[in-house]
């Protein structure tokens, strides 16, 4: 946007995306809506209307507990990824840029992986014939190898898994932006490079590692396969719901309810980290 | 200190991998069941991925979908990335934040947005009506590459270029583009991976009549675990260490991932 640039481009060039996602991305969002009010016809799709049912039903403890299992399960997750990834970026970020390069690569391959491979390869890692079951039996710990799968802890496992790559590309532009020279000084004033590390890195970064902790929250909201590959029904997050209602039990009206619902929730979260980003970026 | 926090590194990195070396295991069963360590190792199901027409079909949809969806993306990226630099605005601001907004949402509300839209259109359950949902949901990543491309260019350059009496397209076309061809492919590669490992859009925008891999496996996994899907895992797994290999190895990763300074 410097002078030097401007008006390089046709100025209808911007008409081209804007009529692309305003057609494919605006209007099934206005579709969501309106069906989230519509009328369910049972057995079919739903008929235009407006009536507040859907929205009627997520005031019951049956969408509360829900609500509570998603939320506590997606929170718990992210708060071990970001405790696990900011030490992690840190580390990183003070390495050489072949090895930097090297771990980037091995981090963007992880993220991009399917939720169904994650899930299959951890499934598979957790069980009795193929995994970690068989290393204790082998090694004394227990008397035979067990599984450890389905079940939270499996799940968490999973969650953590998806999230930490995540996590540490979140945090990685903030900390390699890091003066270094912050870490020397408190280091020749006699500060452990621990102490260091609490009492300057940490406290320096705390807006970038508040808004990490909310993207990583809402990006394991997201999760929709682990929590039935690795989980119990009883561990079903929000996102499986809201598949389950469009897909299984055809009540799209109630399906886009949740959906809206789950989406207010993520804008508002989304919107508080970018704002934490941008306060962040005011002081710095 | 210095290797104390290199030995983090790598314990979590060794950690990052166990899962896929015990797949990678247990893909070479000769038997049909999973085992690890491997038992009768060999790479017959290799092969069955590439013979059985069960698991052909949805190799070739998901490699399909992924290449054009990408395509697609980066067609509008382009246009857009472009007008956020050159003209910014509030068209430029609202255009910016549509094309990083799918990727920032939990993809379940994208998806049933494509769902009820693609319902109302006639479309559900069509192959291309995966293909451009791919593309709306990942198009952020060519417009984030290509982005970053443009604000690397340095603006003397295009002034000089104008200077010197050269229209607008020709300058677009001799300058600024030959500069970000590295983000766009790039950019391109980043959607394709991600499209090939997407699976709640495309399962319900078509998950019943458009089987990609994902929802092959995840079909069936229900019918009990199979090598083959280790295989399918080891494949991913190396398209992704290949794509952002490259991307490592002749662009800049860490500039691209939002690093300012790196030692080298």
């Amino acid at each position: 946007m410097s002078a030097g640039v401007g008006r390089t481009t046709p100025g209808w060039l911007g008409a081209i995306p804007a009529v692309w996602l305003a057609v494919l991305f605006l209007i099934p969002f206005a579709i969501m809506l309106s069906v989230s009010v519509a009328q369910r016809v049972p057995g079919g799709f739903f008929e235009p209307g407006f009536e507040l049912a859907s929205y009627a039903r997520l005031f019951t403890a049956f969408f509360g507990r829900i609500l509570l299992t998603s939320v506590l399960i997606a929170g718990g997750a992210a708060l071990i990824c970001v405790a696990l990834a900011f030490p992690f970026t840190v580390i990183l970020a003070g390495m050489r840029r072949r090895a930097q390069t090297l771990v980037l690569v091995m981090l963007l391959a992880v993220l991009s992986l399917s939720e169904v491979i994650i899930g299959f390869s951890l499934s598979t890692l957790l069980s009795r014939t193929a995994g970690v079951g068989n290393l204790f039996a082998a090694l004394g710990l227990t008397e035979t190898s067990q599984a450890y799968t389905p079940g939270l802890f499996a799940l968490m496992a999973g969650l953590c898994y998806l999230g930490f790559p995540y996590a540490v590309l979140v945090l990685y532009p903030p900390v390699s932006r890091l003066d270094p020279e912050l870490g020397e000084a408190a280091r020749s004033m006699g500060a452990s490079p621990l102490r260091g590390f609490l009492t300057v890195t940490v406290p320096v970064l705390r807006a970038p590692i508040l808004g990490a902790l909310i993207l990583v929250f809402v990006f394991t909201l997201g999760a929709y396969l682990l929590p039935q590959l690795l989980g119990r029904p009883r561990h079903w997050t929000l996102s499986v719901h809201i598949t389950d209602q469009a897909i299984f039990q055809s009540n799209l009206p109630l399906a886009a309810a949740m959906a809206v619902v789950l989406l207010l929730v993520a804008l508002a979260m989304v919107g508080l980290a970018l704002l934490l980003g941008r306060q962040r970026e005011a002081g710095a | 200190m210095r290797s104390l926090g290199a030995l983090y590194v790598i314990a979590i990195l060794l950690l990052l991998a166990a899962p896929l070396v015990v797949v990678t295991g247990v893909s070479l069963n000769g038997g049909q069941s999973l085992n690890f360590p491997p038992q009768d190792m060999s790479l017959r199901w290799y092969g069955a991925l590439f013979q059985q027409p069960d698991w052909l079909g949805p190799l070739r949809n998901s490699v399909l979908i992924a290449a054009l969806a990408s395509l697609l993306a980066v067609a509008v990226a382009l246009p857009l990335a472009l007008h956020v630099w050159a003209r910014g605005g509030w068209l430029g601001r609202a255009l910016y934040t549509l094309g990083v907004a799918p990727f920032m949402l939990p993809p379940v509300i994208t998806a049933l947005g494509f769902l009820v839209f693609w319902i109302s259109l006639g479309m559900y359950g069509q192959f291309s009506a995966t293909v451009v949902s791919h593309a709306v949901f990942l198009v952020t990543l060519p417009v984030v590459t290509i982005s970053l491309g443009l604000q690397a260019i340095d603006p003397a350059l295009i002034e000089a270029a104008r200077v010197m009496g050269a229209p607008r397209a020709k300058v677009l076309r001799t300058v600024v583009l030959p500069l970000i061809v590295p983000y766009m492919i790039s950019g391109y590669a980043f959607a394709f991976v991600l499209s090939l490992n997407e699976y709640i859009i495309a399962y319900m925008v078509a998950g019943f009549t458009v089987e990609t891999l994902p929802i092959k496996i995840f079909n069936s996994l229900r019918y009990g675990y199979t090598p083959i899907m280790g295989v399918v895992s080891v494949l991913f797994v190396a398209i992704a260490v290949a794509v952002f290999g490259l991307i490592g190895r002749y662009g800049n990763l860490p500039r691209l991932l939002g690093a300012e300074r790196v030692r080298e």
